[in-house]
């Protein structure tokens, strides 16, 4: 975790997030448009071997768009795209050096197992010793090696899609290719295979995209992740740094848990006004008086009770409604127009005595309010 | 190249900085792309020689005198003047619309019986069902004359009435369209979703509300479909006003007359074009209720599974015992027709019928004629739509002219549908025995009738073909792409063999056809090409009913193998090649 953390903040310095070895897999300012919708528009980005780099974003915001250009399926329409130092921009499909895993997995239904895992090696290179060699040595990896000889249908979802990875990865691609790999799986399924798909990219160190719409999945398996809206990059970083440092309103709003609210910078330095509340926040400092934000808060970051009143700046604020989560308790909070969530144990709320419709104390740390500059 | 300052120029990559776009990035097309676009070409360069190009001729013709000169309007002219051939406009829309009238009430009670009741033997209805769509057209009209023509043993029941007119075409009609309606409205009503009918029954809806509200409305462009059918296939069909219809014209025929009797190409190509425009209507109205059809599905339905109910099902049960065995009835009496000495007045039983050497200078050769080119029809036809169909599917989209090129071949395939066979059968003699065609060598070969049978069923063998793939994961040729196999080879691995059960009903949906059909090869057999269904037509006119019969019966037998054939043969390379479908 630890060097994440500094990957994090090496990459912060930067401002770009280039890593300091050399790109593997470099996108330079590349364009799609279809017809006349647009649907990615300067998109630059760099990525280093052995990564694990995720696309995330709601649909539509261009994630799997930029995954078909890299792979040439719907080429870019400007813009350049090396790999391994080889501009591919234009090239076929068949002329780059990557392996995909579609949604869908696209297993040949009439072929076996094994017969779909061999389907990529041909040529002189693979004598039939070899390819069989292969395909073993991958049904093994992917822990399918007493169904090699059954039928996709007869697998399990889970199974379908670890022979979809282990056909994508038997002519030892230098890039692997994710297109939402886990959105047809259930819950406890996507938890194990994400997981495992990671354990897997680590050992074989191949450079790896995985686009999702899900933000938790993506930040749970990535080196870094790039989050992407409406056909902009919005933010690339490690997912720590995504998540603490969110470079726009759209990425504090799409990546984890936050409330958000309009609130006016106050004269006093660090200080905002919230539907007539006074709130501090560091990030206000630098902002003049009278600016228009969006002020993002995450639910973990918000006190109550003992721990609120021991904080500059408390006020009391009416619990409107408790969601179980297990572990905490997800409490809604409203005073007036101001509305917060704050997450807190069971112990906590007990403590607090957070039951809906009592009013509590809350607090904000000074340092937990991101804020940006609304859109006028 | 442009590459280095292009690099130089974006040497700080990051996300939001108003750059310009670089230059268009030059897409290289894989051999993939390039061989089905060719192949794309190719096909669009077959559907023009065979379908468009001979269309244009007979267009042409409608505004021409015989020796060619442009005449504008002065043949439509003569033929809105001409009584008789306007008569036959009108003869031809009431005997349509009173057939559809006829059949779509009944059809829609058996395939309600078929797919919504509980009634025993189901399976077997659905074979009967099927019949008169092997035989050809002709077959019930015979049968019927067997019956209630001058010498028919029912002629009583008529009170005096004749056979021969309209009401006997309609008669015939209903037996040869009621399996077209039937298949469109079981396709229909077996796609009911029962969380609409759980819905209604939980708002204590009544029977009758439930089927007013809910069963209707989920059939209506089943319905539609079925009419529009049904009128088409009646307008166009030549076989049976020819047998049955006696003096009472109507547009088929009088093509028919105006090419063959009076040699009066100008005045066969007009109307022919005014056989066009039904079909044509009928051809738009059935692409709106497709898509409209189409809209009303969702994946999430929940099928709808009938519970017995007496009220219900008996009545069905009868229903549908009167239809089968009334096809069975057409059928049978046609076959012991072929079988009768000479009718009235011998009914001894003789197989003497079946000699066709003793009515018909072919003999058992048109009926061999007949095997051949739907054969080859068949099996060239088979190819030729499943690979169209999936360049259509699978070809690359990216460029303008791709997408064109996709469309003008998509358009032509469709387009046969609302081409009645008699008027794409003059067309083609228009255009292959047109003295400047290189390709007039065809004329009165076989390759013209095979020609023509394939063009006449591309469009329903296209559909097949399409919704077989279409139900393909469209990855396939990307995983394949990926992985460096050409996308030929994906189509040999996995395509066909998943594909197997289409193209067998495809093939045999060609052969039956071009078995059956009258209309399609009437202008273009040759001397030696008659096929056996244009040797009933000419052993009926010259009065040898039982012969005619016979072929009929033996067509029938022919149809029926091969249908027979293709549930055995699915039976078995089910068992070989499908073993992935069964979990």
């Amino acid at each position: 975790m630890s060097a994440t953390l500094e990957e994090g903040g090496a990459a912060a310095a930067g401002g770009a997030a280039l890593p300091a070895r050399p790109p593997f897999l470099e996108i330079l300012s590349v364009g799609k448009q279809f017809g006349s919708f647009v649907a990615l528009k300067d998109v630059s980005l760099s990525i280093a071997e052995g990564e694990f780099v995720s696309f995330v974003g709601p649909s539509g915001c261009g994630k799997t768009t930029l995954l078909r250009a890299i792979a040439g399926l719907d080429p870019a329409t400007t813009g350049v795209i090396r790999q391994a130092g080889r501009e591919i921009t234009g090239l076929p499909p068949a002329a780059r050096d990557f392996g995909i895993v579609f949604q869908s997995y696209a297993l040949f239904p009439n072929l076996t197992v094994a017969r779909n895992v061999a389907y990529g090696l041909r040529g002189p290179a693979w004598t039939r010793l070899r390819i069989a060699a292969r395909v073993d040595e991958l049904i093994r990896l992917v822990g399918l090696a007493e169904h090699a000889t059954k039928y996709p249908a007869q697998l399990s979802g889970g199974q379908q899609q670890r022979v979809a990875l282990a056909r994508a990865l038997a002519p030892e691609p230098g890039l692997l290719l994710l297109d939402e790999p886990l959105s047809a799986l259930d819950a406890i399924v996507r938890l194990h295979l994400r997981q495992e798909i990671r354990a897997l990219q680590r050992r074989l160190g191949v450079t790896t995209i995985m686009v999702t719409h899900d933000q938790e999945e993506a930040m749970g398996v990535s080196d870094r992740i790039v989050v992407m809206s409406r056909g902009r990059v919005e933010q690339v970083g490690t997912p720590e740094e995504v998540y603490r440092r969110p470079a726009s309103a759209f990425v504090a709003g799409f990546v984890g848990r936050s409330a958000m609210f309009e609130a006016v910078v106050d004269a006093s330095p660090g200080v905002l006004r919230a539907h007539g509340h006074v709130l501090l926040a560091d990030a206000a400092r630098g902002m003049l008086y009278g600016t228009q934000v969006n002020a993002f808060v995450r639910p973990e970051e918000v006190r109550l009770g003992a721990a609120a009143v021991a904080m500059p700046g408390a006020i009391r604020m009416e619990v409107v409604h408790l969601e179980f989560l297990g572990a905490t308790c997800r409490v809604a909070l409203e005073s007036g127009r101001l509305r917060l969530e704050a997450d807190a144990t069971a112990e906590q709320l007990r403590k607090a005595g957070a039951l809906p419709g009592a009013k509590v104390p809350v607090a904000v740390p000074a340092d937990a309010v991101t804020l940006f500059p609304a859109d006028v | 190249m442009s590459d280095a300052t292009l690099g130089e120029r974006l040497a700080v990559p990051g996300p939001g900085r108003g750059r310009p776009a670089g230059a268009p990035v030059r897409i290289r097309a894989s051999l993939d792309e390039r061989l089905m676009q060719a192949g794309l070409w190719l096909a669009l360069a077959f559907m023009l020689a065979a379908l468009a190009l001979p269309m244009a001729f007979l267009l042409v013709r409608a505004f021409q005198d015989a020796e060619g000169g442009f005449v504008g309007l002065a043949n439509f002219a003569t033929y809105v003047t001409t009584p008789s051939l306007v008569a036959s406009v009108w003869n031809s829309v009431w005997v349509a619309g009173v057939t559809t009238l006829a059949v779509v009430p009944l059809a829609f009670g058996y395939a309600y019986a078929l797919t919504r009741s509980c009634m025993p033997f189901k399976a077997v209805f659905r074979a009967v069902m099927l019949l008169p769509i092997l035989a050809p057209s002709l077959l019930p009209a015979l049968a019927l004359i067997y019956l209630f023509g001058n010498q028919g043993m029912l002629r009583g029941l008529l009170f005096g009435e004749n056979i021969y007119g309209p009401w006997g075409i309609i008669a015939a009609q209903v037996f040869y369209c009621f399996p077209s309606a039937a298949i469109i409205l079981s396709v229909a009503l077996a796609t009911a979703d029962a969380r609409l009918y759980e819905a209604a029954e939980a708002l204590k809806a009544s029977r009758a509300r439930i089927f007013a509200s809910v069963t209707l409305p989920g059939v209506r462009y089943g319905l539609v479909s079925a009419a529009v059918v049904v009128f088409t296939l009646v307008v166009t069909d030549f076989g049976i006003p020819k047998v049955i219809g006696g003096q009472f014209q109507v547009l088929a025929t009088d093509v028919y007359k105006q090419v063959v009797g009076l040699q009066n190409f100008n005045m066969g190509a007009v109307v022919g074009m005014v056989l066009l425009l039904p079909a044509l209507g009928a051809f738009a109205l059935q692409r709106w209720a497709e898509g409209k059809r189409a809209a009303t599905l969702t994946g999430r339905a929940v099928p709808y599974v009938p519970r017995p109910r007496r009220a219900r099902d008996l009545p069905l049960l009868l229903l549908c015992l009167g239809v089968a065995s009334a096809l069975l009835g057409i059928v049978g009496v046609a076959a012991w027709g072929s079988l009768i000495r000479f009718w009235p007045y011998n009914l001894s039983l003789t197989l003497d019928n079946y000699e066709f050497g003793r009515f018909d200078v072919a003999g058992w050769g048109s009926f061999v004629t007949s095997a051949r080119m739907a054969v080859w029809a068949a099996t060239i036809g088979v190819v030729l739509v499943f690979v169209t169909a999936w360049l259509l599917e699978r070809a690359p989209r990216a460029t303008a002219l791709s997408r064109w090129l996709r469309n003008a071949v998509g358009l032509l395939a469709t387009a046969p549908l609302a081409i009645p066979g008699l008027v794409l059968g003059l067309a083609y003699i228009l255009f292959f025995n047109h003295p400047a065609n290189p390709l007039g060598l065809f004329y009165g070969t076989l390759a013209i009738l095979v020609l023509n049978s394939i063009v006449h069923f591309y469009t329903v063998a296209h559909l097949t073909a399409t919704t077989a793939i279409r139900q393909l994961d469209p990855e396939f040729e990307s995983v394949g792409a990926s992985l460096k196999v050409p996308a030929w080879l994906t189509f040999g691995r996995v395509t066909l063999p998943i594909c197997l059960p289409a193209l067998l009903e495809i093939w045999v949906y060609l052969f039956v056809n071009a078995m059956t059909t009258v209309s399609a090869v009437i202008f273009l057999y040759g001397p030696d090409t008659k096929p056996a269904s244009v040797a009933v037509v000419h052993m009926d006119e010259a009065g040898q009913s039982s012969a005619a019969a016979a072929m009929a019966c033996v067509l029938l037998a022919a149809t029926t193998t091969a249908k027979l054939a293709q549930l055995a043969v699915a039976a078995l390379t089910d068992r070989a090649t499908q073993a992935w479908r069964r979990r």
